[in-house]
């Protein structure tokens, strides 16, 4: 999924960054959100809405929507489309309004 | 908390802007954006403006932010990234999220340059992951370098669809088709013909009956539509896409506004809710402005100026007026009329005109 030439655009990628989605590592970059890099690996479907329950992916990319809610590093509804990635963050599909824990 | 003059919520060509001309006129300009860059939506921004050279015609979007951003640095004027502001108090405190912490900053003037987003269509499917607004697949093409999928079904035909279909078709994406709802085309001929000889169909008359797909888009069912913007029977056909990209326009994001108390008015020529403003860009409250796609969906060429016009409006109302800011404030005006002139500012003509005669005093 990713554009290696482009007639305009130069990408200059940052240095690789690991993270972990649903367990599983996978590969980015640094300055991607959550979003991009997961779409990148070919991961569409961030998580499952409230009352449906049905599949949701991101919608606007710019943190307006709540379309793409995530949850990272225990943290239930971050935006994973504005949300830079961290190595080692740990990020998963949030099942409806998502759960928090409290200490 | 030291003294502020003019809080900029929003670095985008709008705040840019108006840092920048408050700051030739002695104001010492904040300007907070939520996101890591600035630029706002210039850094996706790959084709070439229109327009005349004084407003950058033939510059690329994404060099215009950068050389806006440059302008900033070379001033030392104070930037804070991944700082939104999230809420206007009464008393006129602005509250300002900065690394994990709420900061009240209390401006004598602020300008809200907060920009819009992407609206949405429904039809059955039009939640699955597949389904983005024009916007995001700027965002992930243009700054990200990851296509959003192998081919694409394009909603709408105005300038945000025909230009994102253009630069889908550079990366590599293959557009199956751009649908309109209306009989014509939205947006320039210049950018439909590039399209067009391409071979991209464009289809006006047509609709989206639904999206298909079980865990993410893999089809679209479209249609003619009549005169009643009903379904013609018989003329549906399913398109193969794993996107569709939904370029139907955007809407001001007013949130500060609203809270502000601004006297706020619908213009469905602006694209929704809008603060009504004077010529120096000032809501009904002294001191609050308002400029760019926030007070009307335009492009990023009129925001530059209406931008440029609240910076010399706060210095103004700070510190009053001058031969030289007066000689500023007309020339900018003028130059902003230019660019409305054309059979493509109309809509922004009229609206802005309706939205001057909405003053309740």
């Amino acid at each position: 999924m990713r554009i290696e030439t482009h007639p305009i655009l130069d990408f200059q990628r940052g240095p690789k960054v690991t993270f972990y989605f649903e367990g599983r590592p996978v590969e980015g970059f640094s300055g991607e959100t959550v979003a991009a890099a997961l779409h990148a690996a070919g991961v569409k479907i961030l998580r499952h809405s409230v009352k449906l329950n049905r599949p949701r992916g991101f919608f606007c990319a710019i943190g307006k929507c709540s379309s793409c809610l995530m949850e990272v590093d225990g943290v239930p509804n971050v935006f994973s489309c504005i949300t830079p990635i961290k190595e080692g963050m740990q990020v998963r599909r949030q099942q409806g309004r998502g759960r928090i824990t409290l200490d | 908390m030291n003294a502020l003059d003019f809080l900029i919520i929003g670095g985008g060509p709008a705040g840019l802007m108006a840092a920048l001309a408050a700051s030739d006129f002695g104001l010492k300009p904040l300007v907070i954006d939520e996101n890591q860059k600035l630029g706002g939506q210039l850094i996706k921004q790959t084709h070439m403006f229109f327009g005349s050279k004084a407003e950058r015609a033939g510059t690329r979007g994404f060099d215009i932010g950068i050389e806006l951003a440059g302008e900033m640095e070379k001033r030392g004027i104070e930037v804070w990234n991944n700082s939104p502001a999230v809420g206007y108090y009464p008393d006129g405190t602005v509250a300002v999220l900065k690394n994990d912490k709420l900061h009240g900053l209390k401006p004598k003037a602020v300008l809200a340059a907060t920009g819009a987003s992407e609206n949405f269509v429904t039809f059955p499917g039009s939640d699955l992951p597949g389904v983005y607004g024009a916007g995001a697949v700027q965002t992930l093409m243009n700054v990200y370098g990851i296509r959003p999928g192998q081919s694409v079904l394009m909603i709408g035909s105005g300038n945000i669809g025909l230009i994102v279909s253009y630069q889908l078709m550079q990366a590599g994406v293959k557009v199956q088709a751009i649908i309109e709802g209306l009989p014509n085309i939205g947006g320039y001929l210049v950018h439909a013909s590039k399209i067009a000889r391409a071979g991209v169909p464009i289809l006006t008359g047509h609709t989206i009956l639904e999206a298909t797909g079980e865990n993410q888009v893999t089809g679209a069912v479209i249609s003619k539509i009549d005169d009643q913007w009903q379904p013609v029977a018989g003329s549906q056909q399913n398109i193969e896409c794993d996107t569709i990209c939904l370029a139907v326009g955007l809407t001001p994001l007013t949130e500060m506004l609203w809270q502000a108390g601004c006297q706020m008015n619908y213009v469905p020529e602006l694209g929704g809710q809008v603060a009504w403003h004077d010529e120096l860009m000032m809501t009904s409250i002294p001191g609050i402005f308002t400029a760019g796609d926030v007070t009307g969906i335009e492009e990023a060429s009129t925001a530059m100026l209406e931008g440029e016009l609240a910076g010399l409006g706060a210095a103004k109302y700070l510190k009053g007026d001058s031969k030289e800011l007066q000689c500023r404030i007309d020339d900018t005006a003028c130059r902003l009329a230019g660019l409305r002139a054309g059979p493509f500012g109309q809509k922004a003509r009229e609206g802005k005109c309706k939205l001057a005669e909405c003053r309740r005093t």
